[in-house]
């Protein structure tokens, strides 16, 4: 039970809930106390010591972040307990546990890639001493090998634990851990080999000093240099909230934002590092083909060849796909174009996925990314959520420490929690009422959740899987006023909002395909999609409008560059049905345009102009057609509308990895050198494991 | 009006001419406080800012460590720095860029210096016959460093007990 009880802090009394810790009171009560091993979603560690306070008639300063406020005594007379955070006793603490720390941390500040962000140089300032009284030898320590991504510099390294903590509660990979004592303790990573966890990039915001550090930012810049712009990540269905570093023209690192509902604190490795794909492949100048090879061209005579092709076309003869990077701004002003040619064949499952378009309840992640801490059984079925959307599967990790059932069917994964297999494939899933573990978990469970992996619905027999999976959840009763326990897990950024707005045609992306190869069609855009196969689109037109030389660029006629997602502002929906909106960080490169106004340029010159000449003008017509966008970082519930009819039956093929290579989904990640890097790695160890298997 | 006597014997004697006379031979015998600039030079305080210069430790290893304090606490923004790990790992930089034409010679940046690296030297002498002679790369910089090493290095070590 939660019990309330008096306090007082700094003179000031106040009730608390008496579960809480002093350190937790005292920033409710607005005082500041310094920490450093303490992280409000790790464990407690209590071995940095700097959390000292005095509380009334205790012997010794007490380590507030680890003693609870029901554990202190009232005084003689009954009053409440006091404690004291800015005592000369205190203060004398402070004093002590800094120089203690300051013993062996080495004088680097300068060439330190914390310096200017760290807890140690800040609180060194603000509760240490000026001098040293330390005339020995300092202790020096070897490197460890945390991979291409965390740099170290372990003679710095204050042994907080946060990264040991991270990486076994959070990460769910026990790969790191601390030896000795005293003198001789050491953070070691195990056999010294790389991290495997897909979230390892967030030890280095987590490491309170230039310990770990990031590699591929390393010496790059200061902090007080950077332009710092709060925006959204486009890397996977999640919508991060991060933050993109830009010095110059250059984004040179991106950080977590806290959004307690999406992502935490945490982000990706993939979000965080991908970027220097952005200065890699870029699209910088249009281009047209011409006998066979891309010539560069400028705005002006891209857009007259475009007009000469597309003129004389029937609407239907036009169709458009749009990638997986792209803000629903694009798509709108895209679909708006194609609809003033006539032509509603607008397609942004470009990996044919079988999802109704109108049937929100069947692709949104239902009861919301949050709302994986509320329940107790989870199936997931085809998918590996580690690899689709890596901070979502910590929250998956978390749910399983709080006591929840975890099973799968699908290909057989590490997730870093254990989960009852319980086959590979369709054929589980017809007959999954009748097994066990269903029955005896899921079924009992309060509120059980089904998460459907995108892949799964993305196979020819994919509406079968959907409904399947659908009606599952609705029998067993996970269907309520209170709780949709079904979900559907994306893996493009783009999606939801694609398929919001309506960016979605009958067939798909198979009836693209076909009519491109009989003829049918004359023309494709394609919208940044490179998850396509370009080989199959036939002799159709096709103009690429993207960031990236990838697939669907080699396959175009005319290229008209744009901005990547970090280059422009937009509108994403993540995969719970959330928009966020993302603002431009730095600029496109050459003559690369926003891609909303480089289609409306064009509008102009096929004489179809779009009634809008800013970007309000066109929020505000696609706010109006569908007002729940407006709504940004709100996520609007679906209704639930029933199980989707399907024709064609289940296939008897296993549900394949979804994600063959989590480092090479999209066209930034696969220009980027340090995913190359991260690939490679991954393969290797892949092919050692099977070596040893063997 | 009466005839001023004393004023007409002064004009008679030449009082005047002798007066101004005197002064200039007094001073033609002075020893002469003007320099033979170029030839002569004034002493310079060891404190004294002139052209910058980034120095090399007695290995031959540059100084310079890119913590970029320098560029930070430049008032005038002239200094530009650009970094990157070098092959053995240490923290150097790629680019030191001085715009010498908006430096406005405070000493700001020696004092930020960790390592004594960038340094004001005693050279005062670097006209240019054009602007962009004035805008000092990292080479040009080191350059300075070698022709000016022992002069710097005399003049921190006058001026280290004030430190």
């Amino acid at each position: 039970m939660n019990k309330t009880l008096k306090l007082v802090v700094d003179g000031a009394e106040m009730d608390v809930d008496g579960n809480m810790t002093i350190l937790q009171a005292c920033e409710q009560a607005g005082a500041e106390i310094p920490r450093f091993c303490y992280h409000e979603r790790l464990s407690i560690a209590g071995n940095c010591r700097m959390c000292l306070v005095e509380v009334a008639g205790m012997p010794k300063p007490v380590a507030s972040c680890a003693m609870q406020i029901k554990d202190l005594r009232p005084g003689r007379n009954g009053e409440p307990p006091e404690v004291k955070t800015f005592s000369p006793l205190v203060k004398k603490a402070r004093e002590g546990v800094m120089e203690f720390l300051l013993i062996n941390h080495p004088l680097d500040c300068p060439i330190c890639d914390q310096g200017g962000e760290c807890d140690l140089q800040d609180q060194a300032m603000a509760y240490g001493e000026a001098g040293s009284r330390y005339h020995e030898p300092k202790r020096a320590h070897d490197e460890i090998n945390l991979g291409p991504l965390v740099k170290t510099a372990m003679t710095r390294c204050i042994h907080c634990t946060r990264c040991v903590r991270f990486t076994t509660e959070v990460c769910g990979v026990t790969e790191m851990g601390s030896t000795g004592r005293g003198e001789d303790a050491e953070i070691i990573s195990y056999l010294d080999q790389a991290l495997t966890s897909e979230l390892s990039g967030n030890v280095v915001d987590l490491c309170p000093v230039g310990a770990l550090t990031s590699r591929p930012y390393a010496f790059a810049a200061r902090p007080w240099e950077l332009r710092k712009t709060e925006t959204i990540d486009a890397m996977d269905a999640l919508g991060s909230n991060i933050r993109a570093d830009v010095r110059g023209r250059a984004v040179l690192r991106v950080l977590p934002r806290n959004h307690d509902d999406v992502n935490e604190e945490w982000i990706s490795d993939k979000t965080r590092y991908a970027i220097d794909g952005l200065g890699r492949q870029r699209l910088d100048r249009p281009y047209i083909r011409h006998e066979g090879k891309l010539r560069p061209a400028t705005w002006d005579e891209a857009f007259a060849h475009i007009v000469a092709k597309l003129h004389g076309l029937k609407g239907e003869e036009i169709a458009a796909v749009a990638g997986d990077l792209v803000s629903v701004e694009a798509m709108y002003s895209l679909k708006d174009l194609l609809g003033r040619l006539g032509s509603t064949r607008v397609e942004c499952r470009q990996e044919g996925a079988a999802l109704p378009p109108e049937n929100r309840a069947a692709w949104l992640f239902n009861p919301g990314i949050a709302g994986i801490d509320r329940a107790d059984a989870i199936l997931i079925i085809g998918s590996n959520p580690r690899k689709e959307a890596a901070v979502l599967n910590a929250r998956l990790r978390r749910a399983w420490l709080n006591g929840a059932e975890i099973a799968t069917i699908g290909p057989d994964a590490d997730l870093t929690y254990p989960v009852t297999r319980l086959g590979a494939g369709p054929e589980t899933l017809a007959d999954a009422a009748n097994l066990d573990w269903v029955r005896e978990t899921l079924a009992k469970a309060k509120n059980p959740l089904i998460i459907l992996g995108n892949g799964a619905v993305s196979r020819a027999d994919g509406a079968a899987v959907l409904s399947a999976a659908m009606g599952l959840a609705e029998s067993l009763g996970a269907i309520r006023e209170d709780w949709t326990g079904f979900a559907l897990l994306h893996q493009a950024a783009s999606r939801v909002g694609g398929l919001e707005i309506g960016f979605a045609s009958e067939g798909g992306i198979a009836k693209i395909y076909d009519d491109a190869a009989s003829g049918a069609l004359k023309a494709v855009w394609l919208l940044g999609a490179d998850e396509i196969d370009p080989s199959r689109l036939g002799s159709a037109f096709v103009v690429y409008q993207g960031h990236h030389g990838d697939k669907g660029a080699h396959r175009a006629d005319v290229i008209l560059p744009t901005g990547a997602w970090l280059e422009q502002p937009g509108l994403y929906v993540n995969m719970e049905g959330r928009p966020q909106l993302a603002l431009t960080a730095a600029l496109p490169p050459g003559e690369a345009r926003e891609d909303w106004a480089a289609l409306r340029a064009l509008s102009a010159a096929l004489g179809v102009a779009q009634p809008f000449d800013d970007l309000g003008g066109l929020r505000k017509a696609l706010f109006a057609e569908f007002p729940r966008l407006a709504a940004v970082d709100s996520r609007e519930a679906a209704v639930w509308s029933g199980v989707p009819a399907s024709e064609g039956g289940l296939s008897g093929a296993p549900f394949a990895e979804s994600v063959p290579d989590y480092f090479m989904t999209n066209a930034v990640a696969r220009a980027s050198a340090t995913m190359a890097e991260l690939s490679k790695l991954a393969k290797e160890r892949r092919g050692t494991t099977l070596a040893a298997a063997e | 009006m009466g005839v001023s006597w004393s004023r007409t014997a002064k004009a008679f004697l030449l009082a005047d001419f002798v007066g101004g006379f005197k002064l200039g031979m007094k001073y033609f015998f002075k020893p002469k406080p003007t320099l033979n600039y170029p030839f002569e030079k004034g002493p310079l305080s060891p404190r004294f800012r002139g052209e910058h210069a980034l120095r090399r430790y007695p290995n031959g290893e540059e100084r310079c460590i890119a913590c970029k304090l320098c560029e930070a606490i430049c008032p005038a923004q002239a200094i530009t720095i650009e970094a990157e790990p070098r092959e053995d790992g240490s923290r150097r930089t790629t680019r030191y860029d001085i715009d010498m034409t908006k430096c406005i010679y405070c000493g700001f940046c020696q004092e930020a210096c960790p390592v004594d690296a960038i340094v004001e030297g005693p050279n005062f002498e670097f006209a240019t016959e054009t602007r962009e002679e004035l805008f000092y790369n990292k080479d040009r910089l080191l350059a300075n460093g070698d022709r000016w090493e022992r002069e710097i290095a005399k003049n921190l070590e006058l001026d280290a007990p004030y430190r």
